[in-house]
């Protein structure tokens, strides 16, 4: 009995110092002491470790256990929720993923303006979120663009590099093999954009059978060129095996390929396609566990947090607040700023990942492009 | 003892032979046999009961996910049995009964947030519906009558017939539509029919696994034939060496292999460098071994090699020597005496080699996935793209469902053919 007091009597002492260091983070009752946390594992999870979980569990001492199933997050949390057992208490998905979570009634919707904190100006979250707030059951991290690397070295360029994002489909100028992913979502905007459809009109043109094919037949004047990736991390090594001369992927890879890596590897950002990653919190957590979430995004989510993580990791913050705070990198001591795909030298031409058309059509593009695949 | 049983025996008088109490002997019998049977029953159960509900039960709950179709009629009760007196023929819009009813049912389900669920499964018969019952949302749940036209200011969709009869179809609790679209067919307004040329996947798919799933295992044979033989007639020492580089794959990580597989095959790889460095191709023609079929076929029948080779030995270790050698005193030359004598004798291993590796590769999914690019991918790749990324469960339960019917099916054929009791693992 003694000791149960005594060992109470230090956890609030330990609290109060938390709070004292802090002065902003609300105290936390009733809240579990651990959390499972659900990310992509790699550069992006590390750095989510060192800009949020580590200073959290230092001010609190809660206890933080990661999963790297990010990428199966859906069809596992539909899985738990079937089976009565909610094991994840915050989960890291992109948009496209949160929105489907939020379809299903797997995601909690939140009410952003009630649960984080404001930017130090006072403006309101869902203001400084702006339009990363996707769906309602969506807390904005960061945003990542889809765009190209290339090799400095190929000697069949005689010396050019490409400058165009249309230079993917020139194989005449720009020989060698190409990496893309092997989804339609992207390539069917970025064939059609250099088949010359105007931005604008994307969409419309892609909601009809014949925008298909005919994205689908630009895509064929290069099919014998490219390699097709599933994972992330395939065009990285791809390229830095020689294997390809210039591919997609996600900024942040390229980032570590090219400052990290120093292989001879440089960005294409023309017509990058920006995505939103962030947090959904499932539905039917216990209540202490619902507490202990809330409090950690409270802290993990303002403004100065954001701008952390830019520090281990070349991803632009969701918040409009934490723009300016984006500092050097943590151990390369490069000023991020110039890298982050929201940078305005890097966003002459740009898309924005349209959800909510893909929600609706992807079944029905992805059946016709693996056929195209296919044969 | 003998004696006094038979004295009993004959005592009965009736014909009837009957146990030392008295009971006829036959029943005696079956009681004791039953009793047996229910002991080794009992001694099953715990395996029994365990595989029932780790491994029967799942397997049938995700097979009937294949047909399984009660979301809305849950969802929204009221519309499915008002669209039922509507004609989908009729080129009318449901009457306004029809949306008021609709309006009642998608307030219900817009509180209980199964709206959007409902959508998601619409979609897969209609793309645009996820979209649209997602939009409608709030909207829809504030709207007065006349509830028609509320509904098609919020979005025109809902004025469309294809919707209507899109609910209207998949109103009935149970579906056939995931077994047609896992056979590239559909139901449209004009009946059942194939899908567009350019939309067909599967049954090219089922036909290629098929089709890789044979040159994979005939490649096992030929080249896990003298490897067996080879083990098999070797003094025990080499063999037994030689059967550690074979078990010693075998353990390997089925990754580790694959992987091992990319860094040899790429064209910037071991095999094209060392063909480069021999002058066999020149530095701008390496060939192309990976991330196609040959990728998918080379580095399959490398790892599924030793479930051909093992069956094989265990079966030619049991073969005696002398029969050859008979039939060469009789005459036979050397391609006789084995092919008459000696490979008739290893037909149960070959059979047993090739049941095991045919069946895991119709079913192999990381090594396809990995070094297979697009031309050497398999239908399992799609049932797992179903289940973890598109979420359409219940489409890759039929296509699951029909891979099990096409493994059943061969295994039925090849028990008619060769027969089941011609297979042996030693």
């Amino acid at each position: 009995m003694k000791l149960k007091l005594l060992l109470l009597a230090a956890t609030a002492s330990f609290a109060a110092t938390g709070a004292a260091f802090t002065e902003d983070l609300p105290a936390c009752d009733n809240c579990a002491d651990s959390m499972t946390v659900v990310s992509w594992g790699g550069a992006y999870q590390n750095s989510q470790v060192k800009a949020y979980s580590d200073p959290y569990s230092e001010m609190t001492g809660t206890k933080f256990i990661y999963d790297e199933s990010s990428n199966e997050a859906v069809a596992k949390l539909r899985a738990m929720n079937e089976a009565g057992n909610i094991t994840w208490d915050l989960v890291d998905v992109e948009g496209p993923d949160a929105v489907r979570l939020c379809d299903e009634g797997l995601a909690m919707e939140v009410d952003v303006d009630e649960i984080l904190a404001k930017a130090p100006d006072g403006t309101p979250p869902s203001e400084d979120f702006g339009d990363s707030l996707i769906s309602p059951c969506f807390i904005p991290q960061i945003v990542f663009s889809t765009t190209f690397g290339y090799r400095t070295d190929v000697e069949a360029w005689n010396g050019a590099t490409p400058t165009s994002m249309c230079d993917i489909f020139d194989t005449e100028k720009f020989p060698g093999k190409r990496a893309l992913e092997k989804r339609p979502k992207k390539n069917i905007e970025w064939a059609l954009i250099c088949d010359g459809v105007a931005k604008a009109d994307l969409y419309d043109v892609m909601e009809t059978d014949e925008g298909i094919d005919r994205a689908l037949a630009k895509l064929d004047t290069i099919k014998d060129d490219v390699i097709w990736w599933s994972a992330g991390a395939d065009t990285p090594q791809l390229l830095a095996d020689g294997e390809i001369v210039m591919g997609s992927t996600y900024n942040g890879r390229l980032f570590s390929v090219i400052a990290e890596q120093n292989q001879p590897v440089a960005m294409l950002w023309d017509y990058q396609v920006f995505d939103f990653d962030g947090w959904i919190i499932p539905t039917g957590l216990p209540e202490d566990r619902l507490n202990r979430v809330k409090n950690f995004l409270y802290f993990a989510t303002d403004t100065q947090r954001l701008a952390d993580q830019a520090k281990y990791i070349s991803y632009g913050p969701a918040r409009a607040s934490s723009a300016p705070l984006v500092g050097k990198h943590a151990e390369l001591g490069i000023e991020m700023g110039p890298h982050m795909p929201t940078d305005p030298s890097n966003m002459k031409n740009f898309i924005v990942n349209n959800i909510d058309w893909w929600s609706s059509y992807s079944d029905d593009v992805d059946a016709k492009f693996q056929a195209w695949l296919a044969r | 003892m003998t004696s006094t049983t038979t004295d009993q025996i004959g005592a009965s008088g009736d014909g009837i032979m009957r146990a030392a109490d008295g009971t006829p002997l036959k029943r005696s019998l079956a009681r004791a046999l039953r009793r047996e049977k229910l002991r080794s029953f009992l001694l099953i159960l715990p395996l029994l009961a365990f595989i029932t509900l780790t491994f029967l039960m799942p397997i049938a709950d995700m097979l009937f996910r294949s047909v399984e179709n009660g979301i809305v009629q849950e969802t929204i009760p009221r519309t499915v049995v008002a669209l039922k007196d509507w004609d989908a023929s009729s080129g009318e819009l449901p009457s306004e009964e029809v949306f008021a009813a609709f309006q009642q049912d998608f307030t219900e389900a817009f509180k209980n947030k199964t709206h959007t669920r409902l959508g998601l499964r619409l979609n897969y018969d209609e793309p645009g519906m996820s979209g649209l019952f997602r939009k409608s949302g709030r909207k829809a749940t504030q709207l007065e009558p006349p509830y028609r036209e509320g509904f098609i200011d919020i979005d025109q969709d809902w004025g469309k017939l294809e919707t209507w009869r899109v609910i209207k179809r998949a109103s009935p609790s149970l579906t056939d539509g995931y077994f047609l679209a896992a056979v590239d067919a559909e139901r449209t307004s004009d009946g059942l029919q194939m899908k567009p040329e350019k939309e067909r996947i599967y049954l090219y798919l089922f036909w290629r696994t098929m089709f890789l799933s044979i040159v994979i295992t005939v490649s096992c044979l030929l080249l896990g034939y003298p490897i067996a033989y080879l083990l098999a007639n070797l003094p025990l020492r080499t063999s037994n060496l030689l059967m550690i580089l074979v078990l010693l794959p075998f353990w390997t990580s089925l990754l580790v292999r694959t992987s091992a597989w990319k860094v040899l095959l790429q064209q910037q790889g071991v095999v094209n460098d060392t063909l480069v460095w021999l002058g066999i191709i020149d530095t701008t023609s390496r060939l192309e071994l990976i991330n196609n079929q040959t990728g998918t076929i080379i580095a399959m029948t490398h790892i599924l090699l030793p479930f051909m080779i093992l069956p094989l030995f265990s079966v030619m270790k049991t073969i005696s020597p002398s029969y050859v050698r008979a039939a060469k005193s009789l005459g036979a030359n050397d391609w006789t005496a084995f092919w008459r004598v000696y490979f008739p004798q290893t037909v149960p291993g070959i059979g047993a080699g090739a049941i095991l590796v045919f069946i895991l590769s119709i079913g192999y999914y990381i090594t396809p996935e990995l070094v297979g690019g697009t031309s050497g991918i398999f239908i399992s790749n799609r049932i797992a793209y179903h289940i973890s990324t598109s979420l359409n469960w219940g489409l890759a339960a039929a296509l699951g469902t029909i891979l099990l019917g096409l493994v059943l099916l061969l295994f039925y054929v090849y028990d008619k053919i060769v027969g089941i009791d011609n297979v042996k693992l030693g």
